[in-house]
Order: C-alpha cells, then sequence, then structure tokens
C-alpha cells in the first residue's frame, strides 16, 4: 500500500504529561482513515499533529516522525505554512468566518494568492462549494452572512473553504458531533465522495459513522494505538479484546 | 432601589439643573451661542466655538496617536506575547490608566512642552512644514504649550483605555477563529487580521469610549494647552477646549450672563460625553455578547 502519511514512533507531552505513547501508523492516499476512541484518548491531540496545530500550544512537545509524501513535516526545513495548506482541517465545530458565504470560501485562495484573474476567483469558489455539496443551496446568496446558514450548511461551508485551497489531505475533528442526522448524513456522503480525490483522516465518538465512512479504523485508548485494521475487520473480528469491548459498548 | 433610583435622579437633576441655569444665554443667543468665534465676558459677548473646536481638534490629535498604538499594544499582548510578558505589560498598562490626570498634567509641562518646543516641534516643521495647505498645521511660534502638546497629553491618557478594552475583546474572539485561518495556511498576520474582523464593532466601542474620555478630560489639558480662545490653523499655537475654560474660570464668573454661558458649554459636553459614552457601551456589548460576528458581514 502507498503511505501518504507515516507516522513513526510518536510522542507527544503536554508539559510534563504525556498525551501520546509511542504511535505508530501509515495512512494510505485516498482513503479514509477513522480515529475512534474514549473521550481524552488522545485521538483529537493525534490528528492535530499532522497539521502542526498543537505549534500554537506553547507547552506541547512532539517527539518522533511524521512524514507526509516521505518529507518530514518536524524537520526545521519544514514551511508550516505550506504544509497547513497541504493538509486541511475541518474543525469539530463549524467556525466560519464573519463575512459573506463568498469570501469564507475565498479567503484561503485569496491569501495563498491562487488565484489569476476575478473570474478564476469565481470559479475557484463555485468549484468548492459545488465539490462540498453546498452550491445549490447557496448560489443565490453568495454574497449573505455565513451566519445565516444552518449548522450543516455552515459545516459545509468550513469543508469548502478547506477544499479551496486544494489540500490533498483532509483532517476532520468530529465534523458532524454538532449536527442532526439529516446534516450529519449529508456530512458522511460528503466524505465518501471526497475520498476520490483526498485522503481523509477522520476522529468520530460515533461508531456507526466510522463503520459507515472510512476504510480503516484506528482505535486509540489512554494515548496508546491499540488496534489499526480495515474498518470491516475491525467491527467483525478485532484483534484485540479492548478494541471488541470498546466497539460492543462495554466501555466508553 | 433606592440607590439605583438615585442615579437616575442624579442625572436627569444634573440636567435640568444645567438647563435652567443657562436659559439666559439660550435665550439671548440661540444657535448663535455655539456658531460663535468671539469670547469677550468682559463686554457680553460669548461664542463658544473656540472652545468646541479646541475640544475636537485636541481629542482627535489624541485618538490619531493613541489609536494605532493601543491596537498596537493589544495585539501583542493577546497574539503574540507569551503570557510572562503579557501578564506585567497588561498591569503597567493599567497602571498608567491609574495615574492622576493633575501628575500628566505636571510631566506635560516641565517635559513634554519643553521636548516639544526644542525638538518635536523643530522636526514637524522643518518635514511637514512645506507641504501645502498641511504644512499649515506645522508653522508658526513653538512655545511648547499649545493644541499639539494638549493633544499628545490626552494621547497618553486615552492609550491605556483603549488598550485595556480592545485587549479584553480580542481576548473573547474565539480560538477556533484563530485556528480556522491557521489551518488554511494563514501566517501570523493575517490570523490577527481575521481576529480584528472578529473584533472590529468592539475595537469602535473601544476607540468612541477613549474619545469620551479625551473630550471631557479637563486638568492635564488645561496645564498644556495655553487657554486661549482662538481658532488657529497651526497645532502649535495655544487652544482652548471646553472643560479647561469651566475650570479655569468658575471662579471668576461673577455675572449672571458669563455663569449661564459657562454652564450651557457644559451641558454641550455633558451631552456630547453622554451620547459618546453610551455608544461606545453599545458597541462593546456586541463584542462581548458574543453576537457581534453575526452582525458584521
Amino acid at each position: 500500500m502507498e503511505s501518504k502519511i507515516s507516522i513513526s514512533n510518536l510522542n507527544f507531552f503536554y508539559g510534563k504529561a504525556q498525551a501520546l505513547y509511542d504511535i505508530n501508523l501509515e495512512i494510505p492516499e485516498r482513503e479514509v482513515v477513522a480515529f475512534i476512541g474514549p473521550s481524552g484518548c488522545g485521538k483529537s491531540t493525534f490528528l492535530r499533529t499532522l497539521n502542526r496545530m498543537n505549534d500554537t500550544i506553547p507547552i506541547a512537545k512532539v517527539d518522533g516522525t511524521v512524514l507526509i509524501d516521505g518529507e518530514d513535516i518536524y524537520s526545521s526545513k519544514t514551511d508550516v505554512v505550506a504544509l497547513r495548506r497541504k493538509v486541511g482541517m475541518v474543525f469539530q465545530k463549524s467556525n466560519p468566518f464573519p463575512k459573506s458565504i463568498f469570501e469564507n470560501v475565498a479567503y484561503g485562495i485569496r491569501i495563498n494568492k491562487m488565484q489569476t484573474s476575478k473570474s478564476d476567483l469565481n470559479d475557484r469558489v463555485e468549484k468548492a462549494l459545488v465539490n462540498a455539496a453546498l452550491w445549490d443551496e447557496v448560489k443565490d446568496r453568495l454574497s449573505s452572512s455565513a451566519f445565516g446558514l444552518s449548522g450543516g450548511q455552515q459545516q459545509r461551508l468550513c469543508i469548502a473553504r478547506a477544499l479551496a485551497v486544494e489540500p490533498e489531505v483532509i483532517l476532520m475533528d468530529e465534523p458532524a458531533s454538532a449536527l442532526d442526522p439529516i446534516a450529519t448524513q449529508k456530512i458522511e456522503e460528503l466524505v465518501v465522495e471526497l475520498k476520490k480525490d483526498y485522503t481523509i483522516v477522520i476522529v468520530t465518538h460515533n461508531m456507526q459513522q466510522a463503520g459507515r465512512v472510512s476504510d480503516r479504523t484506528a482505535f486509540f485508548m489512554l494515548g496508546k494505538l491499540i488496534e489499526y485494521n480495515p474498518t470491516q475487520k475491525m467491527f467483525t473480528n478485532p484483534d484485540e479484546r479492548l478494541t471488541e469491548d470498546y466497539i460492543t459498548g462495554r466501555f466508553g | 432601589m433606592i440607590s439605583a433610583a438615585s442615579i437616575i435622579f442624579i442625572v436627569v437633576g444634573m440636567i435640568v439643573m444645567m438647563v435652567s441655569n443657562s436659559m439666559p444665554t439660550i435665550s439671548r443667543f440661540g444657535l448663535a451661542f455655539l456658531t460663535g468665534s468671539e469670547w469677550k465676558p468682559a463686554d457680553g459677548v460669548f461664542g463658544a466655538l473656540p472652545f468646541i473646536y479646541g475640544t475636537i481638534v485636541s481629542s482627535l490629535i489624541a485618538l490619531i496617536i493613541s489609536v494605532p498604538i493601543s491596537l498596537g499594544i493589544a495585539i501583542f499582548l493577546t497574539e503574540q506575547a507569551p503570557k510572562k510578558i503579557a501578564a506585567p505589560i497588561s498591569f503597567m498598562v493599567e497602571l498608567l490608566a491609574a495615574i492622576p490626570s493633575v501628575v500628566y498634567g505636571l510631566w506635560g509641562i516641565f517635559v513634554l512642552a519643553p521636548f516639544i518646543r526644542d525638538h518635536l516641534g523643530v522636526f514637524l516643521e522643518t518635514y511637514l512644514g512645506w507641504i501645502p495647505v498641511v504644512g499649515q498645521l506645522f508653522q508658526g511660534r513653538l512655545t511648547g504649550i499649545g493644541m499639539l502638546t494638549g493633544g499628545i497629553i490626552l494621547a497618553l491618557m486615552t492609550t491605556p483605555i483603549i488598550t485595556s478594552v480592545v485587549r479584553d475583546i480580542l481576548e473573547v474572539v474565539p480560538n477556533t477563529q484563530r485556528e480556522a485561518a491557521l489551518a488554511l495556511g494563514a501566517t501570523k498576520w493575517e490570523t490577527t487580521m481575521i481576529v480584528l474582523g472578529n473584533a472590529a464593532s468592539g475595537i469602535a466601542g473601544a476607540v468612541v469610549l477613549g474619545l469620551g474620555r479625551a473630550l471631557g478630560e479637563t486638568m492635564a489639558v488645561t496645564m498644556v494647552i495655553g487657554n486661549s480662545p482662538q481658532i488657529s490653523a497651526s497645532l502649535f499655537e495655544p487652544a482652548y477646549t471646553i472643560a479647561s475654560v469651566l475650570a479655569a474660570n468658575f471662579a471668576e464668573a461673577t455675572d449672571e450672563l458669563y455663569l449661564s454661558a459657562l454652564i450651557e458649554m457644559g451641558l454641550v459636553l455633558f451631552l456630547v460625553t453622554f451620547v459618546v459614552n453610551a455608544f461606545a457601551k453599545l458597541l462593546i456589548m456586541s463584542v462581548a455578547s458574543g453576537k457581534a460576528g453575526a452582525k458584521n458581514v
């Protein structure tokens, strides 16, 4: 299998407290990998090491290597801004900017100076919204505030905003946890659709969701990676007793 | 309940008192009181325009200087500085706000005024004085006492207020906004712009609050602005503000008309600062309640 992201011996510390222990994981290109595990198990922390979002926490310390396309993203030569453009992120709570729908999507294009002309910018925004399955719902009100959208629409807007900068990997941190079942379903369909073009890592609390959207699942507990297997195997015949207990709801 | 009612009573009582006591000039001069530029108490001529002009211009100078500085400090404190540095600086900013204005005034007379006379004023006249139109602001006799000195003192006094309000506002901008920008490949500076966009109306409120302070400030300005009721193009020339003329002349306002003129100016100042402050509070409240983002598009 072709690895897009390759993590080896990753340890993570908040000050003196260790949050991740010796993680080794290979994430293949154009697949969906789900991270599951009880709250506080480190899955979100781990996700955020993949685009160096933890850099904003002064006491955070990373040890080990994370290779994306064979390049060590924690090397001193890494351009973090370029890394984050390549590895997009969608957050648990939708966080559109206090701008219009159009400007939300255009923001990343503008700051990365990707547009060649005004019409190119329009095309890119439209394409991102189409790919995020939001275009039909917003095309008549692109200039109105993003805050007028429903929760599910706001989250898809955030996905469109991430897609607009043409990332290769998309990290999703419980993207549907604040949404109703119908909006959740739309996000899930979108994730499956996006898999054709992107490598996706999704953190979820929802076991069924992991089962529906992912090709592989990683189960974390207390900062350790317990099991990493194809999703189907994980949910039918896991290697570890802990995984089985968690999936069948014996704890968590 | 009774104490709350007393507040309303005080405000209403003050307005009623000021309106009734300024009736002699209101009925005699009408609007001409606000537009007249002659101020000759001995001859019974009262025009408030030089004071209104002095108040507005000195406050504007103050804001032009203090707004960029305050924003810079607040951005540094919330977005860049590590906690260890931010905490003592925040403390010192608040300390500056607590210095009595008469102390600022003394400092203005003995340090700032000579500095402007010997250095800053000369510098401004040399490098900006030759520009057509704008240059007129920086020509004229340099005594160190005048509009510019008053404006700079006010800038010093408004900076801590604006800084601490803006800092509080930036702190309530949700971190998810910063992360959203960073995740799209924004630089530190681009992320800061997103934060400022979220806080726009609150920052406007902080500025207006600073303006309210500048308009009403009395002691420090009186000590350095020169107290001369004239409207001059030059910022080096002495000027006068409403608050200053009230403080400086009450003791000698013996006849009814003179007193009435002073009280009417007090009324004008009161109404202006009241409106300015109310407006500022509304703007800041809209951010503090977290709805600001939804309002500005």
